[in-house]
């Protein structure tokens, strides 16, 4: 199959790490790049610290590309338009001016969309954090010095926000409806470290504790707690997690459930491919079907997808690896964690915020955690990548320590 | 091929260890040591990825 025409629907990091990826294994037809923001590409992950803070200027997110200029990669922009709908029997991206966009070979990665709270479209003042738009909009707001910040959910985004709000002065209250923060991504044990790390830095930390209520005529005023507090609040930052942008395929003939399904090679359809927030494939590595939010699974996936556009048939199995930094600690995982894991302390101490924690499930080690131990992080990681038994992962932990 | 890393941006996430360890380390003090400033070319390669996989950007290839 020729692929003369490549459109890639998505302007953020999976979608331009797939065209770099294009050009660097030597396809020279066209690639045209749909996103529906009006920006280049642009880093995220500064957008809950940074950029919120203040300590750098938005247009410093801008994303570089390996080979110098982006300019280099000869790139059509559409950008500030959105894909309404893909017709796949006439091969085309329909975009919202109703212009089709044909294609040889498409790539899909258009990301999420953060949940939004029930009931507080109308209200000024409450806020979720996803875009270069979003976060300028927050540090506006967080300029004009509220007397108390609201987080809702504890999160990454969450926890994030909380700590960049706290670091500058202002007040902070922290809601969670789980037991303890990240309980989800890090299970009970490490969430309560989480939990401490913020109590200490003065943030009101409230767990197991749901949103009965946002007050207020056009703005925001108060919150109603499950457990009967109220608080008087001027900024509300919603992290509740997000949904992934499968809407305008709804009929499209991909299989969407939680994402766009794809094969373990990042394959939706014949000549399509799906990559970053907005996948879901089978990992054959873990023998699990995941959707992965990491920042470093955008670029991992993009590039993946992009060899298998062009015939490459290598399944996508990686270790996945994310990182998020909360005042002066720096939590990386490697590999998977859930609640329902075992988890052993390897390294350093939970109360000296200096660790490395093993999960283990089924008999081996599936993730390493760590709190301001990024080396040996990457050095046990290849205890994941070599699906190395529990028993043997805790050995080679003690003797490398 | 000359290596040049921007400490200002480095945040030692240690990424750009797994995708060179020949060229880069770092040490339990948490800092990230360039083994070499100039590899051969037969690792461009590899340190290629590990710009790219910086979630800094604080990496550059000169040259």
């Amino acid at each position: 199959m020729s692929l003369d025409r490549i459109v890639i629907v998505g302007a953020s990091l999976a979608g331009l790490r797939a065209a770099e990826e294009l050009r660097a294994r030597g396809h020279e037809g066209v690639i045209t790049v749909v996103g529906d923001e009006p920006h280049r590409p642009y880093d995220r992950p500064p957008l809950s610290k940074q950029v919120l803070t203040g300590a750098k200027p938005p247009e410093s997110t801008t994303l570089a590309v390996a080979a110098g200029s982006i300019d280099d990669l000869g790139l059509e922009w559409r950008l500030g338009e959105s894909a309404t709908g893909l017709d796949l029997a006439d091969r085309s991206v329909l975009l919202g001016g109703g212009e089709r966009l044909a294609f040889d070979g498409l790539v899909i990665a258009t990301g999420a969309t953060p949940r939004r709270l029930p009931g507080t479209d109308h209200l000024e003042g409450v806020h979720t954090l996803r875009s270069l738009d979003d976060s300028i909009a927050i540090r506006a707001a967080l300029a004009a010095g509220p007397r108390r910040v609201v987080v809702v959910g504890a999160g990454f985004i969450g926890a994030e926000v909380a700590a960049s709000t706290r670091s500058l002065g202002i007040e902070v209250s922290l809601i969670e409806a789980l037991a303890v923060p990240l309980e989800r991504s890090l299970g009970p044990e490490m969430g309560a470290v989480v939990a401490d790390l913020h109590r200490d830095h003065g943030v009101d930390v409230h767990l197991g504790v749901g949103v009965v209520l946002i007050e207020g005529s056009d703005r925001v005023e108060r919150i109603r707690l499950s457990d009967g507090s109220v608080l008087e609040v001027d900024l509300v930052v919603v992290g509740i997690g997000v949904s992934p942008n499968t809407e305008w395929l709804e009929g499209s003939g991909l299989t969407l459930d939680n994402g766009i399904v794809c094969d373990a090679t990042c394959l939706a359809a014949p000549g399509v491919v799906a990559a970053g927030d907005v996948a879901r494939w089978p990992n054959e590595r873990f023998d699990e079907v995941m959707r992965v939010e990491h920042w470093d699974n955008a670029i991992e996936m993009g590039e993946h997808a992009a060899r298998t556009l062009l015939g490459d048939a290598t399944p996508y199995t990686p270790v996945p690896w994310f990182w998020s930094d909360q005042y002066d600690r720096k939590i990386q995982l490697a590999g998977l964690a859930s609640p329902d894991d075992i988890v052993e302390v390897v390294s350093g101490r939970l109360e000296d915020r200096r660790f490395v924690a093993f999960y283990g499930r089924a008999g081996r080690i599936v993730g390493v955690l760590g709190m301001n131990q990024p080396a040996k992080v990457m050095r046990w990681r290849s205890l994941v990548e070599t699906g190395a038994s529990w028993s043997d992962a805790l050995a080679v932990a003690a003797a490398t320590d | 091929m000359r290596i040049v890393v921007d400490y200002d941006l480095c945040e030692s996430n240690a990424l750009c260890l797994t995708a060179a360890p020949e060229v880069f380390e770092v040490r339990d003090d948490d800092f990230l040591y360039v083994l070499q400033d100039e590899p051969s070319e037969e690792l461009r390669a590899k340190v290629e990825e590990a710009v790219r996989r910086c979630p800094k950007q604080a990496i550059v290839i000169e040259g």
